[in-house]
């Protein structure tokens, strides 16, 4: 499979690439390229030039940040999973480590995912957990979107026209918060069907505060408020994590499809929440 | 056309693609390099892995102009002139291929994986080589071929 022709072109700069991006409206930008040259192969999508980010150098590398940590949009898994800055947001270890097989992990990029928001992608669920902001740039500036306003539903985000992701930051990690990621993958792509990310702090021997977001399930990834509600001032056993993620599948967007029916994902969204839940507890 | 220029196995080779080729069109077509094979076509199976600048990564959806400047080395230069490769001597040793279709990409990805983890354990082989499909062996005798390759090199590593 070929895709259709494009020109290609490697800007040397940001202003570079907006520059290109402004100027053709059927461009696109090309990151790792592990989910868009798929579609093009396909002729799913066709775009008339790719505007390859792979010699900005201000979009790679992963750097310590004010407590949290700053992830070039142009990072592979591969990068992300061995940053030492990125060791303690364990759930986006989870993640990175995971995520389609090893050669996928050496091309697909941290700011691709985000941009690209596949409904079955990891990232997304593990970046709700964290409450991370996504760092655009476009003609009219410098933009920070918050997570929770950055998935607008299905391979949709609030990405504007003409904007490049530039960076992710993570927020540092409050005292007594561990976290983890967990996934029911499809059996032949490895996508999730469902996926769960928690991120728990615990105090006093109370849950202080959680976030938790589910990627897979539905049409775009979300945060379980009900969930975390019901878990915030419980004890974090077993039993209060049970009672939490009893419904956590109640009132979502849920889609079926052959391999998971609705009912059924429905109902894996408590299974994974739970464990997700369990999972990032016991690394407390 | 884009001119490119991209070292592969050591010689340096500039010449002019349309973009839209793939990595391993330009390995297989281009430079008459048919080790690489096409497989899935759909980034899958694995039998087209090539290392790019050092990791492995498939050929079948990575452009030949995102290699501009690259070095690649793919399965034909992986053997030492006449001398095999631990992993190449592996295989022929374990009889870790039956078609054999798939085992150039078998072969660059368990390259890939002992130079990170130069002592795996079979569950680690088996998770490091999920990006590769074999559909004669059932992996039994890949993963033979892989713990062969690992332990000779750990033995010529220690002389």
């Amino acid at each position: 499979m070929i895709p259709s022709a494009f020109e290609y072109a490697t800007p040397a700069t940001l202003n570079e690439a907006m520059a290109m991006l402004a100027a053709d409206e059927d461009a696109k930008l090309l990151a790792g390229g592990h989910s868009l040259l798929p579609t093009m192969k396909l002729r799913l999508a066709a775009p008339t030039k790719l505007i390859d980010l792979r010699k900005i150098g201000e979009l790679r590398g992963v750097s310590a940040s004010g407590g949290g940590a700053r992830i070039g949009a142009m990072t592979t898994y591969a990068e992300a999973t061995a940053s030492a800055a990125l060791k303690g947001y364990a759930a986006l270890i989870d993640a990175t480590s995971i995520i389609g097989d090893t050669q996928v992990r050496n091309r697909g990029t941290i700011g691709g995912a985000m941009a690209h928001g596949d409904p079955a992608a990891d990232l997304p669920a593990v970046m709700l957990a964290l409450g991370a902001t996504v760092n655009v740039i476009g003609s009219a500036g410098s933009r920070a979107i918050a997570i929770d306003d950055f998935f607008v539903g299905m391979l949709t985000t609030a990405l504007e026209e003409g904007e490049i992701i530039t960076s992710i930051d993570l927020p540092a990690l409050a005292a007594g918060t561990s976290t983890a990621y967990v996934k029911f993958a499809n059996p032949a792509s490895g996508y999730a069907m469902v996926g769960v990310a928690a991120s728990v702090t615990m105090s006093g021997g109370k849950v202080s505060a959680c976030r938790i977001g589910l990627t897979g399930a539905g049409p775009s990834a979300t945060r379980l408020e009900g969930v975390e509600q019901a878990l915030t001032g419980s004890d974090g056993s077993e039993a209060s994590i049970a009672s939490a993620v009893a419904n956590a599948g109640d009132g979502l967007d849920i889609l079926g499809d052959i391999h998971a029916g609705e009912d059924y994902r429905r109902a894996m969204v408590s299974v994974y929440a739970k464990r997700a839940i369990v999972a990032a507890i016991a690394r407390a | 056309m884009t001119t490119i220029t991209v070292t592969v196995n050591g010689k340096s080779y500039t010449r002019d693609v349309e973009p839209r080729t793939l990595l391993v069109h330009f390995l297989r077509e281009n430079l008459s390099l048919t080790g690489t094979h096409v497989g899935c076509d759909t980034s899958q199976c694995g039998a087209c892995v090539v290392h790019m600048d050092g990791v492995s990564v498939k050929s079948c959806t990575t452009l030949a102009v995102q290699a501009d400047g690259a070095s690649v080395t793919t399965i034909e230069g992986l053997a030492n002139g006449t001398e095999l490769h631990a992993l190449q001597e592996g295989f022929w040793e374990k009889h870790g291929l039956q078609c054999g279709y798939c085992t150039p990409g078998m072969i660059m990805s368990a390259a890939d994986l002992l130079k990170n983890n130069p002592n795996p354990t079979d569950d680690e082989i088996r998770h490091g080589l999920e990006g590769n499909l074999c559909r004669c062996t059932g992996y039994e005798n890949i993963v033979r071929a892989v713990r062969y390759a690992a332990e000779k090199m750990n033995t010529v590593n220690a002389d």
